[in-house]
């Protein structure tokens, strides 16, 4: 990683906490799309448990609607790719939203934004756990603790990051097992193939380390979270979306039919 | 506004990622890495496509991009394209701005349009087997055709041999 040319790119970072996750990925979807700046957000907690697809979710395949609908999840779909979490106030977002230029030599293309991001991340996890990038994922050993999407523009890209510094065991009852996974799972179910960041480093102290990181690779502009408007475009319309009730009741439906043809 | 063509991905991703297995192995990974530029076409250097005959002008990506997409994920196995994003029939596309995205795995990427004009066509097969876009980046795997209202900007794109020559000095910078 070149640090000493990266130092001069200005990366501006926000930060929140308990940001409602729809309000975030919004504001990200903004910045990608409107912005020529370099933005790193981070979002302490979201408040209220929420079902996050990617931009191809079909929610019938991937969530059990039932005790989706019977317990008022939200559930949304975002504007990247990737898979689906259910985040709440024991999840700790990282996003980077990145010009071409910000980081020298990187192609444009998700493997290598990937891998570069795993290096970024070493950074922050020093070893501890036995932290690397194993395939898509942020991994000790081989349990997952982080899942990763991506959306690539013509000259930008951004790369957000879900950490699961705690969760509740009761939400992953909303998931059903994805059917497509990473290699490594070895169709673990979601509590073998999980693990608590919580149990490997206190939250401040990886809150802090990222920013130590981010440091190191760049020019470090604070900005107040209240500042932030100032920066987004207000004609700019997002295509992550909250679904309604009556497209989750469809596809509830959807289920039993899709079961008695396969 | 997108017109969302859902993908029965998962069927098609393995039947794609059992052949490509064999493709990405290292005797064979070299030879990936020398993808098609076919004669007759021009090129964006966001790696986009186009055929113009009489009035349409049909883009796609190129093999380069789809290459690096799926060399990207040699070791997942489930890196092809997954889902593709189009416009409705009708939409004005123009000249270097996004007309859709594709999705591989974790990953939405923008696909720009070499041209303007206006999507008179959209290819339906995309939705049950976004995969042709790997399988058949030229051909099967077309994205839209487009009425170009400024044929003018056909002459601002590479031909074959400059395209050629831009990826090749695209991929030793890296």
């Amino acid at each position: 990683m070149n640090g000493l040319l990266s130092r001069s790119i200005v990366m501006n970072l926000v930060r929140f906490k308990g940001l409602p996750i729809l309000q975030q990925l919004h504001v990200e979807e903004n910045l990608l799309r409107t912005s020529s700046h370099n933005w790193c957000i981070i979002n302490d907690g979201t408040h209220h448990p929420t079902v996050v697809m990617g931009i191809s979710g079909a929610a019938s395949e991937l969530l059990e609607i039932e005790p989706v609908l019977r317990d008022g999840i939200p559930v949304i779909r975002r504007f990247t790719g990737g898979g689906t979490v259910v985040v709440g106030s024991g999840t700790v977002f990282v996003t980077l939203i990145c010009n071409k230029e910000a980081v020298a030599d990187l192609q444009m293309y998700p493997r290598p934004i990937m891998s570069w991001t795993g290096l970024f991340y070493d950074r922050v996890f020093q070893g501890i756990g036995d932290f690397h990038l194993r395939e898509n994922d942020y991994v000790f050993g081989n349990r997952k603790f982080g899942g990763n999407a991506q959306s690539i523009t013509k000259n930008r890209w951004i790369h957000h990051t879900s950490f699961l510094w705690d969760y509740d065991v009761r939400n992953m009852a909303y998931l059903k097992l994805p059917k497509r996974a990473p290699e490594y799972r070895l169709a673990r179910d979601h509590l073998e193939f999980i693990c608590r960041m919580k149990d490997y480093m206190p939250r401040s102290v990886f809150i802090d380390k990222t920013v130590e990181a981010l440091g190191t690779e760049f020019s470090v502009r604070s900005v107040k979270s209240d500042g932030l408007a100032s920066f987004l475009n207000t004609k700019f319309s997002p295509s992550t979306r909250l679904l309604t009730r009556q497209e989750l009741e469809a596809a509830a439906f959807a289920s039993p039919v899709e079961i008695a043809l396969s | 506004m997108a017109l969302r063509m859902w993908a029965s991905s998962t069927a098609n991703a393995l039947r794609i990622s059992c052949a490509s297995k064999a493709h990405l192995s290292p005797a064979f990974s070299l030879s990936r890495c020398f993808s098609t530029v076919l004669d007759g076409l021009k090129y964006a250097t966001s790696h986009e496509w186009v055929k113009h005959e009489g009035s349409v002008a049909t883009i796609g990506i190129t093999d380069h991009a789809q290459v690096i997409t799926r060399l990207q994920y040699t070791a997942d196995h489930l890196g092809e394209v997954v889902f593709v994003e189009l416009p409705e029939r009708k939409a004005s596309v123009s000249q270097g701005s996004g007309f859709g995205a594709v999705e591989s795995v974790k990953a939405t990427s923008d696909v720009n349009s070499p041209i303007s004009g206006e999507v008179v066509e959209v290819n339906s097969k995309l939705s049950e087997s976004p995969g042709l876009i790997n399988t058949s980046p030229y051909e099967d795997g077309w994205m839209i055709k487009v009425k170009p209202s400024n044929p003018a900007e056909l002459e601002s794109l590479l031909g074959p041999k400059e395209y050629t020559k831009f990826c090749e000095e695209e991929d030793a910078a890296h």
